[in-house]
């Protein structure tokens, strides 16, 4: 099975839009989002059924005993994290706490113990026909490279025999992005031609690079600005990345998400553009396993 | 006072907000927390720039006093230590830099060295102090560079602070809105934006900080997020037109504000809106 | 000689595991006596740095080589500290590639892939 990553650097470029079209296009039989943080993958996917749900525990918090404790302070002195807070009664912050354990093993009277704690929660819908693997971070943790792991291991595992399987990415460059790097096999930047875009595709196409992984190249939105779009096909070129397509600016595909339908779902403008960068990353992935 | 300026989903418009009520404000302060992908210095162009590395600490051991006991391998939760015929291997990228190692060591065979992460960098453009964060390209987590940030801002009473934080609502972001007195929500009229929208102002409220929404790219038609927002009496701080004029002006980094009339007195209207409340907040709720 | 092999089951018939330091089993298996032992990886639970927990394992077990279809930087590191050679399995069960291994069939494994410094596996 082919794993294809829609990333962007960037947030709001059009990774979400143009895995729903993929998706439909390829009538896929597995994928994923793995924007734990923010998965908005499902409001167009349009699944009937229920997912089943999975608690996932990210690290273990500190709970300080509040009976036991002796008010030493022993455990907010050695906290990397400034996790221990002090109102009344000491408390460990289940936000700030890493689950490292140093202020259980410093506490003269054993009042701290690591509680396993629900960190977020895994989806996997499935017909016996296809699945869709997404989870939801449960707001202000850390752990989300975890997460996408087990997003991704569970689509895997349920996956019925298919050749195909779309993964939606997350912004930025950071622990859940490199998470989901893990075992794909081609990356879709999609980029966004403005001066930050290109700042921000220049930087998950280095984090793609740090971990060898084949990647392509796509504007959205790229009437917006011809100036940018030239520019970044030129560094394309000059980087000997493939560049493979232009999707113009459309508020038909505004109106078509918002209604829960993909871009090619609709007769379109960015429709059209999306099924031949459909093609072209298809023919990419399978013929030379990514470029 | 300071001022976070967070949505959820990425690309509604957190930096055109931030960026230009900071350049309106003139004297003031912007923050770009979005340490891995930081914009706003790209807008500001800021002059005189100093930089500053930001480093964690992470173990190493001196081999001639470690007796192989491996109680540091059995006490790391992150599985950063291994341990190899006679030799102790640390893995500095999967470390967290907790300490826990070098207390649990017996022989004091364990020490910590600085590693560099990234960065923070501090200019000047025109009445703006500008600071940026940089997370190297490879590292996992960018919350001791907000950290240092939000160290070094100490706000005078009545100077405004403007952070430009990350996408999302995970643990990056909690950092940078931690200090705030006030977040302003920045949503855009879609399906995945409203989406997103309820999820941050679930993590601002959390928070207990008073908020408020700016909604961008309106166009004409019924807005998710405006109805969203009426739905949960919310302050609609102000709307921003849909306008291609302004996302071209935008998409070549430039300051809108500072470019013209319109959007000068679109951006000073908001701050006004955005000061007022504010004070009213911090008076009502300190 | 003993042998390590990531194992999705606990029989020789098994596949051999997709991933080295998620692998739910590993299989040690003696070249002399012919004894086979399964013992659970731990490592699969982390939240991160599964693949160093995993090595670990391999070495506190006195494995003298690993067969495996992939291995990350950070382990390989672990398993060349202890001079435990690493060997590319091919697609075929467990069985198939000890046998293989033994015949001299295996290629050691060249590409070891940049790791996911404590977030990933797959």
């Amino acid at each position: 099975m082919k794993q294809l990553l829609i990333l962007s650097g960037k947030g709001g470029t059009g990774k979400t839009t143009i895995a729903s079209a993929f998706i439909k296009l390829a009538d896929a039989k597995a994928y994923a989002d793995c924007d734990v943080d923010a998965p908005n993958l499902h409001l167009i996917t349009g699944w009937n059924v229920e997912p089943e749900k999975t608690d996932y525990y990210g690290l273990p918090k500190a709970q300080i005993n509040p009976e036991l404790c002796i008010e030493c302070n022993q455990c907010r002195q050695h906290c990397r994290f400034d996790a221990i807070q002090v109102e009344e009664k000491y408390k460990a912050d289940p936000f700030a706490c890493e689950g490292c354990g140093v202020c259980a093993y410093v506490c003269p009277v054993e009042a701290i113990t690591l509680i396993p704690a629900v960190a977020g929660e895994l989806m996997l819908y499935s017909d016996g026909e296809r699945v869709f693997s997404t989870a939801q971070l449960k707001m202000g943790s850390g752990t989300s490279g975890m997460l996408v792991t087990e997003v991704k291991k569970q689509m895997k595992a349920a996956a019925v025999d298919t050749q195909l399987a779309i993964i939606d990415g997350s912004p930025g460059i950071g622990c859940p992005v490199i998470a989901s790097l893990s075992g794909v096999d081609m990356v879709l930047i999609v980029a966004e031609p403005s001066i930050s875009g290109i700042s921000d595709m220049q930087r998950i196409i280095n984090t793609a690079a740090k971990f060898g992984t084949n990647t392509a190249v796509c504007i959205n939105k790229y009437d917006t600005n011809i100036e940018n779009t030239e520019k970044i096909e030129g560094f394309c070129e000059k980087q000997g990345l493939p560049f493979i397509g232009r999707i113009p600016f459309d508020s038909s595909a505004v109106r078509a998400i918002n209604n829960g339908q993909t871009v090619v779902d609709i007769d379109c403008a960015s429709g059209t553009a999306v099924k031949e960068l459909y093609h072209k990353a298809m023919n990419l992935l399978f013929e030379k396993g990514g470029g | 006072m300071r001022i976070a300026v967070l949505s959820g989903k990425g690309g509604t418009g957190k930096t055109l907000v931030s960026v230009n009520l900071a350049a309106i404000a003139k004297t003031s302060t912007y923050i770009d927390c979005d340490v891995e992908e930081p914009n706003g210095h790209l807008f500001f162009k800021p002059e005189g720039v100093v930089e500053e590395e930001i480093s964690v600490k992470i173990p190493k051991v001196d081999n001639e006093r470690c007796n192989g006991c491996r109680k540091c391998v059995d006490f790391c939760k992150f599985n950063a230590l291994a341990y190899t015929k006679n030799k102790l291997i640390v893995f500095d990228e999967v470390c967290h830099s907790c300490g826990g190692c070098i207390l649990v060591c017996p022989e004091k065979a364990l020490t910590e060295k600085e590693e560099t992460i990234g960065k923070v960098q501090k200019g000047i453009s025109g009445e703006v102090t500008v600071w940026t964060g940089i997370l190297h390209t490879g590292e996992a987590s960018g919350i001791p560079i907000i950290k240092k940030l939000l160290a070094e801002n100490n706000p005078e009473a009545n100077k405004q602070v403007f952070i430009d934080c990350p996408p999302g609502s995970a643990c990056i972001v909690m950092e940078s809105i931690k200090d705030a007195d006030y977040c302003i929500l920045v949503a855009e009229p879609t399906l995945f934006g409203v989406h997103n929208l309820n999820m941050v102002y679930e993590l601002v409220k959390l928070f207990n900080k008073p908020l408020g929404v700016v909604l961008n790219k309106c166009l004409e038609g019924e807005n998710p997020s405006e109805k969203f927002c009426l739905e949960k009496d919310i302050t609609i701080l102000g709307r921003i037109p849909f306008d291609n004029e302004l996302g071209t002006l935008n998409s070549n980094a430039e300051i809108v504000a500072n470019k013209n009339e319109k959007y000068r007195e679109l951006f000073s209207s908001l701050l006004n809106t955005v000061v007022k409340e504010v004070r009213h907040e911090t008076t009502v709720n300190p | 000689m003993k042998i390590a092999i990531p194992v999705d089951e606990k029989t020789l018939e098994s596949n051999v595991c997709a991933s080295f330091g998620r692998t739910p089993y590993f299989l040690i298996y003696d070249t002399e006596t012919k004894e086979s032992v399964f013992i659970d990886n731990s490592a699969a639970a982390s939240t991160g740095g599964a693949g160093i927990k995993a090595a670990q394992i391999i070495v506190d077990n006195k494995a003298n080589v690993l067969l495996t279809p992939r291995c990350g930087e950070n382990a390989a590191d672990v398993l060349k500290s202890a001079d435990i050679k690493i060997y590319k399995t091919s697609s075929g069960s467990v069985k198939d590639n000890i046998a293989a291994f033994v015949d001299g069939k295996l290629p050691l494994l060249d590409e070891i892939h940049a790791g996911f410094h404590g977030h990933g596996g797959n």
